[in-house]
C-alpha cells in the first residue's frame, strides 16, 4: 500500500493542473458564450482549403 | 435542420411575396424568389461574397431587411467622428481600435456565421467575434485601412443592423461576476471529485479496517484538496454571512457558512490529532451544489438586466441638426438644448422637445402603451425614443440625456428594483431563528458534557452540530427553486429573481394590461361593412391603394393580404385621411370627420373600435372596422387562472368601450379603462393595502413602474425592454398559457419546499436529542446529514420531471416555439 504515498500526491498535483487549466479557459473567455460554439461546428468553414471556392477578398488579404 | 421555405414566400425572409412583385436571385444554381428589393439586395450581397452556405445552415428565415437608402448609409459616417467614437471605441496600439456592437436581426446560429465570415474578410478587420447568447459583437480593426462606418455598412449589406454601444460599468461587472462564479464552481467541482474519491476509500476503511498511516494519508490529502474549496469557492458565503451579521441580520448564508466552517475546522482538528471523524466530502459537495444553483439564478438575472442596457437603442445615435437651411448629421450626444433637429418619417425622436414646424403623428406606444399614434402639431411636446410616422417634423431640443422622460423612467425603475427583495427575506428569517435555536442548544450540550465528561464534550457537541447541520434546511429552498426555474425556462418563462415563484404561489390577484398583453398590440382588419351596392373586395383594394405610402398602423392593417390598385395623385392629411384618384373618380379614406367634409349628413357607425370609411363624392362606400385582436389563448388562460382561485383584473390606458369589450370577451368582471401609469399604480397599492398579494402581467414601458410595484411581475417577451427589466419573470414564448402554468408550477414548488423544510426540521428534532445524550457517533451523524440532504435534493428534482402541469384545455392548444 506504500504506493499510495506516491499516487495520492500525484492525484493532488493533477487536480491542481486541472484547476489551472480550467481557470485559464475561463480567463480566455471560453465560458462567455455557452450556446454559439455548439453550432459553429455545424457550419462548413473548410472551403478556403479547396482552391476554387476561395473567396476573392480572402485571397487579396493574403497577398497583401 | 435547414429551414424550408414554402412556395410563394420569400427565400430570404419567408414573408409572403406580394402578387405584383417579381424579383429573384440565383442562389447555388437555382433562381429563388424574393419579396422586396431589400431582401434581393441582401441575398445578392451574400451570394457575391461566396457566403451561400448561410442558406444551407440557417434554422430560421432571416429578418426582413429594409431597402438600402443611401441616406441611411451616409448617416453611419457619423460614427467615424473621433468625438463620437470617444464614448464607445477603445484605442489600442497604433491604429488598432476596438468597439462593442449590438447586433440586430440575429435569429439563428447561421446568422452568427454569416456575420463573422463577411466582416472578417474585409481588409483591415483584425477580428470580429459574435456572442450568440447576447447578440453582442466585438470588433478590432486597423483604422488606417478601414473605417468603422465601412464595417457597419458591410453588416447592413447582409441585412443586419449594428449599433456601437458602450459596454459600460454594469456589463463589465456582470462579466467579472460570472467569470468569478464559474471559476469558483470549477475549483469546487474538481475539489469535490477528488475528495469524494478519497472519501470512498475512507468509508471502506471504516468498515473493513485500514492501516492507521494510510488513513491519515487520505485524511491529510483530503484536507489539502478541500482547503481551496473552502477558502476560495465558499468565500462568497462567508463574505455575505459576515455582511449579514454586521447588520444584525441572520440570512441563509450564516448557517451555510457555519456548516462549512465548523465542519471543515472540526475535520482539520480530527486530521491533525488523528482522532474523530472527517467531513471533507460533505463540505466540498455542499459548496459545489450551492454554487451551481446560484450561478443559474445569476445567469437568468443578467440576461434580463442586459435588456435594460439595450434601452439606449430607443434613443437613436444620430440626429439631423438644422442650421439655417443646411442639414448636418450629428451624434445625439453632441446636441445642445435649443438646437433644431429634423425628424424624418420612420425615425425615432432623438431627445425631448417641442414641435416647431410640421404636422405628423408619432407612435408613443413605448411610453404610453397606446397602440394608435398621436397627432403632433407645432407647439406639441415630443418625447425622446418615440417614433415619427407620417411626415417630417422640426423639433426644438429641450431636454437631453439624463433629463429626458426616458431616463427618468429608468431611474424610477432602478429604485423600485432595489426596494423589492425585502418580501423574500421573510422566509430566511424563519430559518435563521431555527439556526439560532440550534446554536444555543449546541452550546448548552457542550456546557453540560464539559461538566460530566470533559474528554467527550467536543465530539458530542460536534455530532450535535453536524447532525443538525442546516445543510438540508438551507438546500431545501434553493434546490427546489432551481429545479422549478429550469423547468419553467424550457416552457419559455424566464425567472429573473429568486423570490418570484414563492410570491407567485401566494398571489391572490392578478392584474393584466390590455394592449400587447391580452391582445396582440397590432391593429387588424376585423371586417368590412359595405354600404349600398358597392363591391367589398374592390373597396378593399382601393383602400389599400390609397394607403400605400403610409406607415400608419391603420394603413398597414388595410394593406395586409391584398393587392393595392394604382391610385394617382394621393394627398394625405395628417391624422385624418387620404384622397386620391382611381379611374377618373376621386376617392377618399379617413376618419368620420374627414368623410363628413364630403357627406355632412353621414353619421357613421357608433361602435367601440377604430373605423375608417371609404367614400366618393357621390356616396360612402364602405366602413373598415379595425381591431386589436385578443390573443387566441387568452380566454383559456384567464379561465384557468380564475379556476385556480385568482381574482383577475384588467387595467388599461385605452378607451372604456374597447376595454369593456375585451373584458366581456374574456370574462373579466373587474376592469378599469383610461388609466395613467400613476393611477394603475394607485389601484395596485389599494389592493395591496387590503392585504392582497398582487401579480402584474404587462408589456409596455408605461407598465414598468406598475410591474415594479407589484409583489411579483411578469412581462411579455416582445414587449418594451424596460418592462422586461423591471419584471420578475419574462414570458419569452409570448404565450399567455404559460401564466397559469407558472402559477401551478409555483404552487407545486412551494409544496415541495414545505415538504423539504418539514423533513429537514423533523429530522433535526428527532436526531438532536439522540446526539445530545451522546448516542450518535459523528460518522453516523455525517451519514444522516448527507442522507437527509440527498433526500431533499431528490424531492426537489421531482419538479423537473415530465411535462409541467397544464390544464386539460391547454393540452390541446399548440405550443409556440421558444425563441433563443
Amino acid at each position: 500500500m506504500e504506493i499510495l504515498y506516491l499516487l495520492i500526491p500525484l492525484a493532488i498535483i493533477m487536480a491542481a493542473v486541472a484547476i489551472a487549466a480550467f481557470i485559464f479557459s475561463v480567463k480566455s473567455g471560453q465560458y462567455d458564450d455557452l450556446e454559439g460554439p455548439g453550432h459553429r461546428i455545424l457550419m462548413d468553414d473548410d472551403d478556403p482549403l479547396i482552391p476554387e471556392y476561395k473567396p476573392k477578398s480572402r485571397r487579396l488579404k493574403k497577398k497583401k | 435542420m435547414t429551414v424550408q421555405i414554402e412556395p410563394g414566400r420569400c427565400f430570404h425572409c419567408g414573408e409572403k411575396i406580394p402578387p405584383d412583385i417579381d424579383l429573384s436571385v440565383e442562389i447555388q444554381g437555382e433562381r429563388q424568389p424574393m419579396c422586396c428589393h431589400g431582401c434581393k439586395a441582401v441575398a445578392q450581397a451574400i451570394v457575391d461574397n461566396h457566403l451561400e452556405d448561410f442558406y444551407a445552415h440557417r434554422t430560421d428565415p432571416a429578418a426582413t431587411p429594409e431597402a438600402l437608402i443611401p441616406d441611411a448609409l451616409r448617416e453611419l459616417e457619423v460614427f467615424d467622428n473621433p468625438s463620437v467614437q470617444q464614448s464607445f471605441v477603445h484605442q489600442k496600439v497604433g491604429d488598432l481600435r476596438e468597439a462593442s456592437l449590438i447586433l440586430e436581426g440575429i435569429v439563428c446560429a447561421a446568422c452568427v456565421w454569416l456575420n463573422e465570415r463577411h466582416v472578417n474578410q474585409l481588409p483591415g478587420v483584425r477580428s470580429f467575434h459574435v456572442n450568440y447568447s447576447t447578440h453582442r459583437a466585438q470588433v478590432t480593426w486597423d483604422n488606417s485601412q478601414i473605417k468603422l462606418s465601412q464595417i457597419l455598412q458591410a453588416i447592413t449589406e447582409i441585412g443586419y443592423h449594428a449599433h456601437p454601444f458602450d459596454p459600460g460599468r454594469l456589463e463589465a461587472m456582470h462579466k467579472r461576476e460570472r467569470q468569478l462564479a464559474i471559476r469558483r464552481i470549477g475549483v469546487a467541482g474538481v475539489g469535490a471529485m477528488q475528495v469524494m474519491m478519497m472519501a470512498v476509500a475512507l468509508y471502506l476503511g471504516d468498515y473493513e479496517g485500514m492501516q492507521l498511516d494510510i488513513r491519515n494519508l487520505l485524511r491529510w490529502a483530503s484536507m489539502i484538496v478541500a482547503f481551496p474549496v473552502v477558502v476560495y469557492s465558499a468565500q462568497s458565503f462567508f463574505i455575505s454571512a459576515w455582511r449579514d451579521l454586521r447588520h444584525f441580520r441572520v440570512g441563509m448564508d450564516v448557517p451555510v457558512s457555519l456548516a462549512i466552517g465548523t465542519a471543515y475546522i472540526a475535520s482539520v482538528w480530527a486530521t491533525i490529532t488523528g482522532t474523530g471523524e472527517v467531513y471533507f466530502d460533505s463540505v466540498t459537495m455542499f459548496t459545489f451544489f450551492l454554487l451551481l444553483g446560484r450561478l443559474l439564478e445569476m445567469t437568468a438575472r443578467h440576461k434580463a438586466g442586459q435588456v435594460a442596457d439595450e434601452l439606449v437603442k430607443l434613443i437613436p445615435a444620430t440626429a439631423h441638426r438644422r442650421i439655417g437651411n443646411q442639414l448636418e448629421a450629428v451624434a445625439v450626444a453632441d446636441l445642445a438644448v435649443g438646437d433644431e433637429v429634423v425628424i424624418k418619417p420612420g425615425e425615432p425622436v432623438p431627445a425631448d422637445g417641442l414641435v416647431r414646424e410640421g404636422h405628423s403623428s408619432v407612435n408613443e406606444a413605448l411610453l404610453t402603451g397606446e397602440s394608435m399614434p398621436r397627432g403632433k402639431h407645432p407647439g406639441d411636446s415630443l418625447i425622446g425614443g418615440t417614433l415619427n410616422i407620417e411626415s417630417p417634423l422640426i423639433m426644438e431640443v429641450q431636454q437631453l440625456g439624463q433629463d429626458t422622460v426616458l431616463a427618468g423612467i429608468s431611474r424610477l425603475l432602478e429604485r423600485a428594483q432595489e426596494e423589492k427583495p425585502q418580501v423574500a427575506e421573510l422566509a430566511n428569517r424563519v430559518a435563521s431563528w431555527f439556526v439560532a435555536a440550534l446554536l444555543v442548544v449546541a452550546a448548552g450540550v457542550y456546557f453540560y458534557w464539559y461538566q460530566v465528561q470533559p474528554e467527550n464534550a467536543f465530539w458530542i457537541t460536534l455530532s450535535v452540530l453536524v447532525i443538525t447541520c442546516p445543510c438540508a434546511l438551507s438546500l431545501a429552498t434553493p434546490v427546489a427553486l432551481t429545479a422549478a426555474t429550469g423547468a419553467l425556462t424550457s416552457e419559455g418563462v424566464l425567472t429573473t429573481r429568486g423570490h418570484a415563484l414563492e410570491t407567485l404561489a401566494k398571489a391572490t390577484d392578478m392584474i393584466f394590461d390590455k394592449t400587447g398583453t391580452l391582445t396582440y398590440g397590432q391593429l387588424r382588419l376585423a371586417r368590412i361593412e359595405v354600404y349600398a351596392d358597392s363591391d367589398g373586395p374592390q373597396c378593399h383594394r382601393i383602400a389599400a391603394g390609397l394607403e400605400q405610402h403610409s406607415e400608419h398602423p391603420i394603413a398597414l392593417a388595410l394593406r395586409e393580404g391584398v393587392t393595392p390598385l394604382p391610385i394617382t395623385l394621393p394627398v394625405a392629411e395628417v391624422g385624418r385621411g387620404v384622397t386620391g384618384r382611381y379611374e377618373h373618380a376621386e376617392f377618399r379614406i379617413g376618419n368620420l370627420d374627414y368623410i363628413r367634409a364630403w357627406h355632412p349628413e353621414f353619421s357613421g357607425n357608433v361602435s367601440h373600435s377604430s373605423e375608417v370609411y371609404l367614400a366618393t363624392h357621390a356616396a360612402v362606400l364602405a366602413a373598415f372596422v379595425l381591431e386589436d385582436r385578443v390573443r387566441e389563448e387568452a380566454q383559456v388562460a384567464i379561465r384557468d387562472l380564475q379556476s385556480q382561485g385568482l381574482a383577475v383584473h384588467l387595467l388599461s390606458g385605452d378607451a372604456p368601450l374597447a376595454v369593456a369589450q375585451v373584458a366581456r370577451e374574456l370574462g373579466i368582471a373587474e376592469y378599469h379603462a383610461g388609466l395613467l401609469p400613476d393611477e394603475k399604480l394607485n389601484y395596485l397599492r389599494a389592493l395591496q393595502a387590503r392585504g392582497h398579494v398582487v401579480a402584474m402581467v404587462g408589456d409596455g414601458v408605461n407598465d414598468a413602474p406598475v410591474l415594479a410595484g407589484a409583489q411579483v411581475s411578469i412581462a411579455m417577451g416582445e414587449g418594451a425592454q424596460l418592462a422586461q427589466a423591471s419584471a420578475d419573470m419574462v414570458l419569452l414564448s409570448e404565450n399567455l398559457d404559460a401564466v397559469p402554468v407558472s402559477v401551478r408550477q409555483a404552487r407545486a414548488t412551494m409544496k415541495i419546499i414545505r415538504q423539504n423544510l418539514l423533513w429537514a426540521i423533523g429530522y433535526n428534532l428527532v436526531a438532536l436529542p439522540l446526539a445530545a445524550v451522546g448516542y450518535v457517533a459523528p460518522w453516523m451523524a455525517a451519514i444522516g446529514m448527507s442522507g437527509s440532504s440527498i433526500l431533499v435534493v431528490l424531492n426537489a428534482l421531482r419538479l423537473r420531471g415530465g411535462r409541467l402541469p397544464h390544464s386539460d384545455e391547454q393540452v390541446t392548444a399548440t405550443r409556440q416555439r421558444v425563441p433563443v
